[in-house]
């Protein structure tokens, strides 16, 4: 990494609890090594961090033009917005603050593109818009998606950011998206077609337990929290003392639960080697 | 029923029937004629009942469908069934007990049944693990459907539970992965299969097996995304908000049905499933027999397009009014 060698970024190490004189939105203090990083450095490295690798949590629709070949993607999602089926109390305003945050309709952002070469449905979920839950208009963009990459013969390639699981303010609803997005996998396998579950920081409830951990192959970025029930509730309800790492990708992947740990960097090259093998082998010279 | 597992909301009528069975006890010392007096007690305790459990809260239904005494899974088992022989174990580490299932016969026809299973007192509690299965429980599950598969023979699931165990265990073992899975692969099941949520239909632990052709829920059951306590927690940082959230969340049968969730209620005996366990056993058993014979009359094609249909257009949405 040559980066280490020719710094193009500036770091400021911070002794003393003295604020600083630069603006929050100019710098962010990196979780991973607490250094203070221009946002500017973090974004020219894919929402990375130039000194030590943490990755930051990426919005949607940059995570999809990042991994679709230039102009490719043509956006299938973006046509719904969320209803409100329970008059759930605060659920208007959350959807609202979620449109502002993202300039999205909703937490996920679905279409068709091709990588490498190779034609694909793409969505990525948006931990922003309410933690990137999943409620009716998830379900419904993810399920249509799948059921036209088998009508296409597409393989389909699933970012999740996704924390907030099945979301609360639709109540059962949301939990019957879990049995509609699986259900809709079962066809694409019918169909032969492969699903990679990419699952990024955070990823857990109603997401994890569904579409998320049904990828002929998972792919988790590095110390990405990927989890079913939350350290919290767990701590609370069981009292048991976790381990250091718990719910981490390293932890998933030492357990047996995912295939293999990618960096950002290196994302999009892997997904289309795993893709390729979907394509017909070219003919010999 | 014994004093002691009465709910808070039916103090009142507990108390009444109380001191009927201490009238009856007077009477038959002392030669006392207090007859009119107690049947007309009776009715009134009788009343008193109807009106309280026709206007339960959301809360108090879910104080219901958590009711020690209400019948549990192995009891359908052992109730609806002419035979039934436990089959245990996920063929892979464990035989989890907070999920029972095996081979039971209806009107001498075979079948596979499946559920969670709580107690109904501390020592059964621990045994079957408070009903929270373990990622082995799903797996045994599966496991058992795909026999049934084998042997074209239908799936009764029973659902009753908090969720699937919150713990290390779960986590290390894949838990959410082994929920997604028996998610995908009920959706394919090859034989019918009817889902009965007779208490508890607590999360993505209730949903792992409750996949089905007809979903059915008991008169006083609930079925949710998240507990009352905890939605509670999250909204109003207290837990005991909860009757509030129990309201918010549309959890009951009735709510359901409404949303299009469930296919069928099945009603319970006045004051809830526990007070008659053979009145419900017989219900459920009726229900069986009402609808197995048709699913199973279908062609698997379009039962397994129904089935996809069925959950697939579940979702509240509208038309965004511009694009983004
Ligand atoms: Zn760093």
């Amino acid at each position: 990494m040559d980066w280490f060698k020719k710094p193009k970024y500036m770091t400021v190490r911070v002794t003393s609890k003295k604020k600083l004189d630069i603006p929050d939105n100019l710098v962010t203090r990196c979780p991973g090594c607490s250094e203070i990083i221009l946002n500017k450095d973090i974004e020219n490295a894919q929402r990375t961090c130039p000194k030590c690798n943490h990755h930051f949590q990426m919005p949607a629709r940059e995570r999809i033009l990042f991994l679709a070949d230039p102009d490719s993607f043509r956006e299938t999602s973006g046509r719904i917005q969320a209803a409100d089926p329970l008059a759930f109390p605060g659920y208007r305003d959350k959807v609202v603050k979620g449109k502002k945050q993202t300039g999205n309709l909703d937490s996920v952002i679905a279409g068709f593109c091709t990588m490498g070469g190779i034609p694909v449905g793409l969505a990525a979920t948006d931990f922003r818009f309410m933690g990137g839950s999943m409620g009716s208009v998830l379900g419904e963009e993810i399920a249509a998606l799948i059921e036209k990459a088998v009508e296409r013969k597409n393989p389909v390639v699933i970012v999740s950011a996704s924390g907030g699981g099945a979301r609360m303010q639709e109540g059962i609803i949301s939990l019957m998206q879990m049995a509609k997005t699986s259900a809709a996998l079962a066809r694409l396998a019918a169909a032969k077609q492969m699903f990679i579950s990419v699952l990024t920081d955070p990823t857990g409830g109603g997401v994890t337990a569904s579409f998320a951990m049904l990828g002929d192959v998972i792919i988790a970025e590095p110390n990405a929290l990927i989890m079913f029930a939350g350290p919290r509730v767990i701590e609370q309800t069981i009292r048991q003392h976790l381990p250091k790492r718990f719910q981490r990708a390293e932890f998933l992947q030492e357990h047996g639960m995912i295939d293999i740990i990618v960096r950002r960097q290196e994302m999009r090259d892997r997904l289309i080697q795993l893709l390729s093998i979907t394509q017909p082998v070219p003919a010999q010279e | 029923m014994a004093a002691e597992n009465y709910l808070e909301f039916e103090k009142a009528v507990v108390e009444l029937e109380n001191k009927i069975a201490e009238l009856r006890s007077f009477t038959d010392d002392q030669r006392l004629n207090l007859k009119e007096e107690i049947e007309q007690l009776e009715q009134k305790a009788e009343t008193m009942r109807r009106d309280i459990y026709r206007k339960l809260t959301p809360w108090q239904i879910v104080q219901v469908s958590r009711h020690p005494m209400r019948p549990h899974t192995l009891d359908y088992f052992n109730g609806v069934f002419e035979r039934f022989i436990e089959l245990h174990g996920d063929r892979a580490f464990i035989d989890d007990r907070a999920m029972v299932g095996g081979l039971a016969w209806l009107d001498k026809k075979p079948m596979v049944v499946i559920g969670t299973q709580k107690g109904k007192d501390t020592k059964e509690n621990l045994a079957h693990n408070f009903g929270l299965p373990l990622p082995e429980g799903y797996r045994k599950a599966l496991r058992l459907m795909k026999f049934a598969e084998k042997f074209n023979l239908p799936v009764i699931t029973f659902v009753d539970t908090t969720g699937a165990f919150p713990g290390l265990e779960g986590e290390e073992r894949g838990v959410a992965e082994a929920i997604a899975r028996n998610l995908r692969d009920m959706s394919v099941l090859r034989v019918p299969i009817i889902v009965v949520v007779i208490g508890e239909g607590g999360s993505g632990g209730a949903i792992g097996i409750a996949v089905g052709d007809r979903v059915a829920m008991l008169e006083n059951s609930v079925y949710s995304v998240i507990s009352p306590e905890g939605c509670a927690a999250i909204l109003w940082k207290d837990r005991a908000q909860a009757p509030k959230a129990a309201e918010i969340l549309r959890i009951t049968a009735a709510d359901l049905k409404r949303l299009g969730v469930i296919e069928d209620i099945i009603t319970e005996p006045l004051g809830g499933a526990h007070r008659e366990p053979q009145t419900i056993i017989a219900k459920v058993k009726q229900y069986l027999q009402e609808n197995l014979p048709e699913l199973s009359a279908k062609p698997i094609e379009v039962l397994l397009e129904e089935r996809y249909m069925k959950f697939r257009k579940v979702g509240v949405f509208e038309a965004a009014a511009h694009e983004c």
